[in-house]
């Protein structure tokens, strides 16, 4: 069958500048580049090509030149070039259009319109280069009271505190599994956790036995699947997270396609090597709060009450009323998050079109939490979409106590957000399993720039404190005052809790 | 309804040794304070814990890491052996849901019957129950390597018997009733997205009653060879007759393809 499919980029290749030297074409997984010893000329197969820019980036004499298929269809505001593509696509396979990374619709991003307040004449603002600022962040269940004892003028803390997760810095790195990403990917997230006094998370793929030296920076996820979680697993991480939903997926299963479980993959995840790995939907063990509590006491009691669980949840229309169940339940981390929460696969149609925006589901399950005094009981990790340092400062302002970051961490990588995670053949060696690829990412390296991206973004956090005239981001939290609107609705302004610019 | 309390197993929360055993009455102890204790008397490298008059506690048996036999009588609460890596329980009346939830290793014998998603996402170990068991029994159970997870069921099940199984043995015996006759099997749903392992049953289940992901086939000579051990240990906690269960016919279903959503996608 003919391919009505046009391509989505052209590559432009300077031949003067060209020096036939193959980079492209040793570069390309997805096979664009080829050269023509005949000819002594390297040429493309546009259809092929991502948008990845890997050999642009790579080519030594800066030879090629991506871009967008100019190409238009008939002019048509409903019909776009998108909507017929993707009807071609369909067309042709009879299957369900696959994507990768989160949502790329024009979506309001409510961060860029919300600004922040900084000190004036009235009260000094702080410098951080000069005076403390502190960020560190504890995650977990607050005692209602502290209680304190103690004779003889020694004073003791009689309330016993929960377990607790210690921050250096309110951001870590999203779930991710091993199977989504490769070997090195995971171990660069593992690294740089460790190395800057955070956490990343599992995802739902187990646990490479490599890993495991890094577990006091580990959150290891239980999902429906229930992949590579065994005793060893649980014992070795600081916290557990119940993963029940994903922004970029919420309400469906997973599939991790039987050709992606290599023998690591199915040694961590624990089935056998090239069958299909299936998350389903729902936990069949959790069809309600009351069994959500089951699961949540079961791993604390299987884990003897050291480590704060976490139940990570989509972000979608009743979020506020289902958070309120999952504090009652004994979750001690909500992990909630939004419509532009990323993937290494997801059904098109489902990521671009379920869910909220993270921003509005933060503030209405802070403001429900509150209302029922039940705030502290509980802490607030957001993510889906979190891009910057700005990012994490509005949403620790709304409500939050701390974000994930998955997107961003993996452009730290070299992801430039191509969005063909599920095809595996990712150029810049992170979502793949093919080690030809994969060997891209040296994992010191990849370590070394997320710490770098966590410690710029850190202490742009403490400028902006300091400009309000903060010296902690606990004073930082919930502090909606901080916040003004600007171009939003009367309704937008009230669910975020924040004034108009201006009043 | 009346309870009976066996004052002999001494007061709630109290261990009692007897002959290098540990003795506990769980009644009226809260699941925590009771596994605490289960878990303390585990530590201690005691061989045998019997816990006198368990009304629904949960949890027991998980987070212990030694082969300890715990002795259970009364009823325990759901997810009995949740993540469970080692021990080995016996329960002398019914069961509830979530037996052998995600379990690792182990063995579990309950004289009785069983409630919903009896060893749900298991991966190694035994389970036996002597009755019947409710929905989704064996969902997603797996097995890697040498962890392969045994489950023989001595009465029926509910519907989605083995739902997305991907690995493991389950024998499914249709002993019911006074004279424990074979019944034909009522579940719905068997082996619906079902991409490994294998269910034995014995009796007869229309077309109808197979998810579209499973297949069934009369069992050969070879394959009860294969199951009969299992049997024969089924037989030797409860008292059945293996050599009678043995000469029925079983049917075998098993899973139509390990890549059952291969073609779903357009890439």
């Amino acid at each position: 069958m003919k391919s009505y499919l046009l391509p989505q980029f052209l590559v432009d290749r300077d031949d003067y500048r060209c020096i036939r030297c193959e980079v492209c074409v040793r570069q390309c997984a997805f096979d664009v580049h080829w050269y023509d010893g005949e000819e002594d000329a390297v040429f493309a197969d546009e259809s092929k090509c991502v948008g990845c820019l890997r050999c642009v980036t790579l080519c030594p004499t800066n030879a090629l030149v991506v871009r967008h298929n100019p190409t238009q269809h008939p002019p048509n505001a409903n019909w776009t070039k998108e909507v017929l593509q993707n009807i071609y696509k369909q067309a042709e396979t009879g299957g369900v259009l696959l994507t990768g990374m989160g949502c790329d619709k024009p979506y309001p991003i409510y961060w860029d319109r919300i600004v922040l307040d900084a000190s004036q004449v009235t009260n000094p603002s702080i410098d951080p280069l000069r005076e403390p600022m502190e960020l560190r962040t504890y995650l977990g269940a607050k005692p209602d009271a502290l209680k304190i004892g103690g004779k003889e003028g020694k004073l003791s803390l009689e309330t016993r505190i929960t377990p607790q997760l210690k921050l250096e810095t309110p951001i870590m790195f999203s779930a991710i599994s091993y199977g989504a990403i490769s070997y090195n990917a995971c171990e660069s997230l593992a690294r740089a956790a460790a190395e800057a006094g955070t956490y990343y998370n599992t995802g739902e793929g187990g646990l490479h036995r490599n890993l495991y030296k890094y577990g006091d920076h580990t959150i290891c996820q239980v999902a429906s699947g229930r992949f590579g979680v065994h005793a060893d697993y649980l014992e070795v991480a600081a916290a557990l997270e119940i993963k029940i939903g994903q922004g970029a997926k919420p309400g469906i299963g997973g599939h991790l396609p039987g050709e992606k479980v290599s023998a690591e993959i199915s040694r961590t995840r624990m089935i056998p090597k090239g069958t299909d790995a299936l998350s389903p939907a729902p936990h069949h063990d959790i069809y309600s709060i009351e069994d959500l509590a089951q699961l949540i006491y079961a791993l604390k009691e299987a884990t003897h009450w050291e480590k704060p669980v976490s139940v990570k949840i989509a972000a979608v229309h009743n979020s506020a009323a289902i958070a309120s169940g999952m504090v009652r339940a004994g979750a001690d981390i909500i992990a909630l998050d939004g419509i532009r929460g990323g993937t290494g696969a997801a059904p098109t149609m489902i990521r671009d079109n379920v869910g909220i925006p993270i921003e509005l589901a933060l503030a209405a399950v802070d403001d429900r939490l509150r209302q029922e005094g039940i705030r502290n009981r509980a802490s607030i990790v957001v993510a889906g979409g979190i891009r910057s340092s700005a990012d994490v400062v509005k949403a620790i302002a709304l409500g939050a106590d701390a974000v994930y970051i998955g997107t961003a961490a993996l452009v730290a990588l070299g992801c430039h957000v191509c969005q063909k995670c599920y095809t595996g053949k990712c150029n810049w060696g992170i979502a793949t399993q093919d080690p030809y690829l994969s060997k891209r990412l040296n994992p010191e390296v990849g370590a070394r720039r997320l710490v770098n991206l966590l410690n710029a973004w850190s202490h742009e956090i403490m400028e902006m404190l300091g400009g309000m005239g903060i010296n902690a981001i606990e004073s930082l939290r919930g502090n909606r005052l901080r916040l003004r609107g600007v171009g939003l609705t009367q309704e937008e302004l009230d669910i975020l809790g924040i004034k108009h610019a201006g009043a | 309804m009346r309870i009976d309390v066996d004052h002999h197993a001494g007061l709630p929360g109290v261990f009692v040794r007897v002959d290098g055993k540990v003795k506990i009455n769980a009644r009226h102890m809260h699941y925590r304070e009771l596994n605490n204790m289960v878990k303390a008397a585990a530590s201690e490298g005691v061989e045998e814990i019997v816990l006198e008059n368990v009304y629904g506690q949960r949890y027991i048996g998980s987070g212990i890491r030694r082969p300890v036999r715990i002795v259970v009588h009364g009823v325990p609460g759901n997810d009995l052996g949740a993540f469970m890596d080692g021990p080995r329980i016996t329960v002398d009346r019914n069961a509830q849901d979530g037996v052998g939830n995600t379990m690792n290793s182990g063995l579990i014998v309950v004289h009785g019957r069983a409630g919903d998603i009896v060893a749900m996402g298991m991966r190694g170990g035994k389970i036996f129950i002597r009755d019947g068991v409710g929905y989704r029994a064996a969902i997603h159970m797996k097995e890697y390597r040498k962890f392969r997870p045994i489950l023989v069921i001595g009465g029926d099940t509910q519907d989605f018997l083995g739902e997305y199984m991907a690995g493991g043995l389950v024998i499914v015996l249709g002993l019911k009733g006074k004279g424990r006759r074979k019944v034909k099997f009522n579940a719905r749903h068997i082996g619906t997205g079902m991409h490994g392992g294998t269910i034995f049953l014995r009796g007869e289940v229309e077309d109808h009653q197979l998810g579209k992901e499973a297949a069934a086939v009369p069992a050969t000579e070879e394959d009860k060879d294969f199951i009969r051990p299992f049997v024969e240990e089924y037989a030797g906690y409860f008292g059945a007759n293996a050599a009678e269960i043995m000469g029925s016919d079983f049917l075998k279903v098993y899973a139509r393809s390990h890549r059952p959503f291969g073609g779903l996608y357009a890439y």
